[in-house]
């Protein structure tokens, strides 16, 4: 009898593994998949003469995505990194505390297509920005303040309460205290944050459709930041959908570089983190 | 009640007063964690304050710095003096206040940068910036903290590679750089081991020639050990204070005969 049940339970205990380790799997495939797809569809148009062409190459698509980033972080970075301390580092559980969370918890939820909205009557329309890479930016932005805000604050809370008392009892104020002990300390876990949010940042085209982005293979360079810009997934769009015959290869060529962008990305927080955090410990 | 057991059970010292209060309270929230403490602190003493976890003791240490202020709702009534000056006034710059009255924790919490780095922390902190008088200030602090002899060769080295012990009298360095006049110790030994702590009482005696030192201990060997006072909380209240040695052989109060007897806590 004994016996019996532990050969039952030693089955449950297998089939149930199984159950768990292919939900795991079925994480992995998703991501082979597409990457695949894309290698096998795209990797042969993808040439060199495609990345540098006059007209119809990628570089300006690339180039214009990589400002959109840049502006985008450089926006986002100060307004993110101060939201996220003074919720930490400075604000007593109240009303406004509440009701600043509630926000950034429903900024996370909002469609992108509804920041593309919203950045064309503010940036665009009321700021007149006009179409353009600022306005574009300016949109991405709030798209990933709330991303931004939350892994800062994360980050901010690995620091050691300790730390900060230890600052505060040497008779350091709040801010000498957020400055010099606690903000270092963070570094690697926001600009980890941050970086991660800006990948996923250049990969939007809703927020760009209506704010920045154009399509246009004469004048593809923006001469300032209130120039349109050509980004890569506003152009893979048109491509799919607009533009008359654009070979099959290039449109998945153009997906292949976009999903490298984004990667690459994702591999450089994970590079800033490493060395930043070396020989960090507590 | 307790304020008709006050007139013998708490000594007021025959040497100069340090810090003082009167008719202290102090609340977390609605909870009443100290109630009407009174008490003098002799200047360039050891004064230890004993008692069962959760007594009141570190609260009581943290209002001296004002640290409680950094700790969501608490509130205090009455009076911290140091010098005859209270702590709370408004006009007091919070800062100064630290620098008088350094702070020395229960875990060793070096800043995760040089050694070097940590004692001119404070200092720094507070405009110093001469490379020549910041070496000078980081080697006496160091070397009155008893640590110099072990790190001399490695003031560049990351203060996380030091031992407990020495971690621990780094953090002590660190209060000594910025010159303070009172230093507190919230159970400096406790994360420590026998012969860490035997360094750091050591270093109590020799600090005590030059300042106020108030030490809040769960081991009572160590209060008997390195205090001249003691002071005996129970539940928000101190119940006794006065001469080290009086209080752990004649206590006057029979739940402080019952704790320094090893009866509870």
């Amino acid at each position: 009898m004994i016996g019996a049940r532990a050969t039952g339970a030693r089955l449950t205990q297998s089939f149930a593994f199984l159950l768990l380790w292919l939900a795991a799997a079925a994480v992995v495939v998703p991501i082979l998949g597409i990457i695949g797809l894309m290698v096998v569809w795209g990797a042969k148009a993808l040439t060199w003469d495609l990345l540098t062409a006059a007209t119809g190459g990628l570089l300006p698509a690339i180039v214009g995505t990589a400002y959109l980033a840049l502006l985008t972080a450089l926006l986002a970075a100060p307004v993110g990194i101060g939201a996220a301390v003074y919720l930490s580092e400075y604000a007593r559980p109240g009303p406004l505390v509440r009701l600043v969370r509630l926000a950034i918890v429903n900024l996370a939820g909002v469609p992108s297509v509804v920041y593309g909205l919203f950045g064309l009557a503010l940036f665009v329309m009321l700021l007149g920005f006009g179409r353009s890479l600022l306005a574009g930016a300016c949109t991405l932005a709030l798209l990933v303040l709330p991303l931004v805000i939350t892994a800062s604050e994360e980050a901010l809370r690995q620091v050691p309460p300790g730390l900060r008392q230890a600052s505060l009892a040497l008779g350091a104020t709040r801010w000498q205290t957020v400055r010099r002990v606690v903000l270092p300390n963070s570094l690697p876990g926001i600009i980890t944050g941050l970086i991660l949010s800006i990948g996923r940042a250049a990969g939007e085209t809703a927020p760009i459709l209506f704010t920045a982005a154009f399509y246009s293979l004469s004048d593809p360079y923006p001469k300032s930041p209130l120039d349109e810009v050509l980004a890569l997934p506003y152009q893979l769009f048109v491509m799919a959908t607009e533009a008359p015959d654009v070979a099959e290869g290039t449109k998945w060529a153009t997906a292949l570089v976009l999903l490298a962008v984004v990667l690459f990305l994702n591999l450089g927080a994970i590079v800033v983190r490493a060395r930043l955090r070396r020989g960090q410990r507590w | 009640m307790s304020a008709a057991s006050n007139d013998d059970r708490i000594v007021r010292p025959e040497a100069e007063i340090k810090l003082e209060t009167r008719g202290l309270n102090m609340y977390y929230g609605q909870t009443l964690a100290l109630k009407d403490v009174a008490v003098a602190i002799p200047s360039r003493h050891i004064t230890a304050l004993i008692g069962p976890s959760g007594c009141g003791k570190s609260s009581f240490l943290r209002c001296l710095n004002r640290m409680n202020d950094e700790i969501q709702g608490t509130r205090i009534e009455g009076e911290v003096l140091l010098d005859g000056h209270s702590v709370y006034d408004n006009r007091i710059d919070l800062a100064q206040l630290r620098r008088q009255v350094g702070m020395v924790f229960q875990q060793p919490n070096p800043f995760p940068m040089s050694i070097y780095d940590n004692v001119a922390y404070g200092p720094r902190l507070h405009g110093q910036r001469e490379r020549a008088e910041l070496d000078g200030i980081v080697e006496a602090s160091i070397r009155g903290a008893a640590l110099w002899d072990e790190v001399k060769d490695k003031l560049r080295a990351s203060a996380l590679d030091l031992s407990g012990g020495q971690q621990q009298r780094l953090c002590i360095a660190r209060v000594l750089a910025v010159e303070p006049e009172v230093v507190l110790m919230d159970e400096p030994c406790s994360a420590l081991d026998p012969t860490a702590t035997f360094r750091i009482e050591e270093l109590m005696l020799e600090l005590m020639e030059r300042y106020t030192i108030v030490i809040v201990t769960h081991n009572m060997y160590q209060a008997s050990r390195v205090s001249q006072y003691t002071g005996f909380f129970l539940m928000g209240e101190l119940v006794e204070y006065g001469p080290t040695p009086g209080l752990f052989e004649n206590p006057k109060d029979p739940r402080t005969d019952d704790y320094v007897r090893g009866r509870f806590g």
